[in-house]
């Protein structure tokens, strides 16, 4: 057996263990969506941070980094800052104001059921959109590292598929917590690792460090090129260069904060307090991590070089690869079973968003109005509609193939999250006049806005040429319509225009009633969810 | 608590009156001294980071320190603006919470609090 796959190995083995101790322990609602509200902050911090830090930040920006230099490391900026908004803005109001999901917010003053039906599917498609990229992502991954093992892209998938359908559906918000908080401390320990090979190897001088990263050397279209990685430019180019920027750190920026997987996280603690400090736990792991895409992603461009991952496997095994150059296979191993229990730790975040969602917003509040018929009705849905979510997510990654061009995915996510999740939980929070025709339009636009414009945008619109074939080809074959990758610039206005005219142009006295016990809910806690059970 | 969203005599209820009352419009007034400020500087600070990278690309490449560039040192400014601005709004947090504390426990017995009836 290969080094990487006894690692895997164990990473499931304990896993699995921890998910059939908190099915021994979780038994309610409360218990199952919000492990009991019992987390410490910095658990939920940690966790926080195991959720955010998918295979898109380890793998995904150490390659960004290694082929296009500075203008990767903008990636990790956002990623940290972006929690900012978080701290100030949604933590604490969506702790004391909601119960099991993001909608639970919006219907606390407006009309639940159109509320709920939208924001139910907006975060179904943030979820799917979300899990299918790391799915395609971890098939690819899996079965390039264990190349010869007889395991292949199908398998690696359904394996992932599986084991995040087992934690979800067994061990509910506590298990998925817990997994979240070994993967964060994993890719911790293993990034610090890298980072401090990496500077053994310039002899722990930063002058050697960047001096090196002054000339990178590497060969385009046969060509031998030697480029300074520090300039910004080498990815943003003019003329939608500057603009697609800005775009992004404003997808990031306000993305994060609308994003559902991250926000169910603020009801497994206790109070807002909690809430407020395992944020700060989270940006302490998230900012020194993305600080350490530094040394993994400049290092891999000067240690191991762009030719080299370009013809191992592609960007996305630059953090690998360079672990392999600098201690040998089974610190390779190591990392690329970090690699792996990140993305798991991260589809099973998803999934259980997802099907939260599903169970207590249209299931529960949609389609009976509030009432579980049965005791326990809700979890046995969520459970149910785990399953369906895991399925889904195998077939179309099983479908699209280890090449799809997927990455839009995420930065779909992000937009969704920004422009339709992010205005109508604000103005819920911050605006007496906002009603229900508001937040169905803002929903509405935000989302059909982000799609919209990445549908027509150059991520899914190119001319390739013929060499390029199968799923990894643009789905239309004609010159974008829209400029940038990111549409966060025109849908994220977008989406607050929707829902400050949708509010403007109807009138709607009830949810302007509401405000006052939403005001004082969110900020003062009063009347808030309380903990329940312990462990 | 009490049933918190049943009117009582005069027609309010009790989210009504501590919405009005002087402790509640002092937790606001503490939340927004800190929040909007904060808010404010670090959209701007984050986002010319992005600006300047992509419309001055000359003058973010000058070197300060070795190859290392005012591009680089700007971004890696922008974790520590977001550590400090986190590591202040927790000691803020702090007032904050125990202004809500006396409310919670004022909101229980209604007539501590001081309205503007």
């Amino acid at each position: 057996m290969s080094a990487p796959l006894v690692m895997f190995l164990v990473f499931i083995a304990i896993t699995l263990g921890i998910t059939y101790w908190a099915s021994k322990r979780s038994s309610g609602s409360s218990a199952y969506f919000a492990a009991g509200r019992q987390i410490k902050s910095w658990q939920n911090g940690v966790a926080v941070a195991g959720d955010y830090m998918s295979a898109a930040s380890f793998l995904g920006i150490a390659g960004i980094i290694a082929f296009q230099g500075y203008d990767g490391f903008m990636f990790s900026v956002g990623w940290l800052v972006a929690y900012l908004t978080v701290l100030l803005v949604i933590a604490e109001p969506l702790r004391n104001a909601g119960k099991y999901t993001m909608a639970d917010v919006l219907a606390y003053r407006l009309k639940p059921r159109p509320v709920r039906a939208l924001a139910a599917l907006s975060t179904l498609t943030v979820s799917t959109f979300y899990m299918i990229a790391q799915m395609v992502g971890a098939g690819a991954l899996v079965a390039l590292l264990l190349k010869g093992s007889g395991i292949g892209y199908n398998q690696a998938v359904i394996g992932v598929g599986l084991l995040m359908i087992v934690y979800v559906v067994f061990g509910g918000m506590l298990a998925t917590t817990w997994v979240q908080i070994i993967k964060a401390i994993l890719l911790m320990a293993g990034t610090f690792l890298l980072s401090t090979l990496v500077m053994a190897h310039f002899h722990f001088s930063f002058g050697e460090f960047f001096g090196a990263i002054g000339h990178v050397t590497y060969h385009d279209k046969g060509q031998e090129v030697v480029k300074d990685f520090l300039q910004p430019g080498l990815r943003y180019k003019p003329p939608y260069g500057p603009l697609e920027l800005i775009s992004l750190g404003l997808a990031l920026i306000f993305g994060t904060a609308g994003l559902p997987h991250i926000l169910v996280r603020f009801y497994t603690v206790p109070d807002a307090k909690t809430a407020r400090h395992s944020v700060v736990w989270a940006m302490a792991l998230i900012g020194t991590f993305y600080i350490m895409t530094t040394f993994l992603g400049f290092g891999a461009a000067t240690i191991v070089g762009r030719d080299f991952i370009g013809s191992h496997g592609g960007t996305n095994m630059s953090a690998p690869l360079l672990a392999q150059a600098l201690a040998g296979d089974i610190f390779f191993a190591f990392i690329c079973a970090i690699a792996f229990a990140t993305i798991l730790a991260v589809v099973a975040g998803l999934t259980i968003s997802a099907s939260t969602s599903f169970a207590h917003d249209f299931w529960t509040n949609v389609i009976h109005r509030g009432t579980e018929r049965k005791p326990g009705e809700e979890v046995r849905v969520a459970r149910i509609s785990a399953f369906v979510v895991g399925a889904i997510a195998i077939t179309i990654a099983i479908l699209l193939g280890p090449t799809a061009n997927v990455a839009f995915l995420v930065a779909l996510a992000f937009a969704v999250a920004a422009s339709a999740n992010l205005p109508v939980i604000v103005l819920s929070i911050f605006w007496r006049r906002f009603n229900t025709t508001g937040a169905v339009a803002g929903l509405a636009v935000g989302l059909i806005a982000s799609i919209g414009l990445i549908l027509i945008g150059p991520s899914l619109m190119a001319v390739d040429p013929p060499t390029v074939t199968g799923s990894a080809r643009h789905l239309i074959q004609a010159k974008a319509w829209f400029p940038l990758e990111n549409p966060g610039i025109l849908s994220i206005p977008l989406g607050f225009l929707g829902a400050i005219l949708g509010t403007l142009l109807t009138n709607e006295p009830t949810s302007t009633h509401k405000f006052n016990e939403l005001l004082v809910r969110s900020n003062t806690g009063l009347g808030a969810e309380k903990a329940t059970g312990s462990h | 608590m009490p049933d918190a969203s049943k009117p009582d005599q005069n027609g309010q209820s009790i989210w009504d009156r501590v919405a009005v009352s002087e402790e509640f419009r002092d937790l606001m007034a503490t939340k927004k001294i800190f929040i909007i400020p904060a808010f404010l500087f670090f959209i701007v600070y984050y986002f010319l980071l992005p600006i300047l990278v992509g419309y001055a690309p000359q003058f973010m490449s000058i070197k300060v320190w070795g190859n290392v560039n005012l591009a680089y040192l700007f971004a890696l400014s922008q974790f520590f603006m977001a550590w400090i601005i986190a590591g202040l709004y927790v000691k803020a947090g702090d007032d904050f919470d125990r202004i809500s504390k006396d409310i919670i426990e004022k909101a229980l017995k209604p007539e501590l609090l001081k309205g503007d009836k």
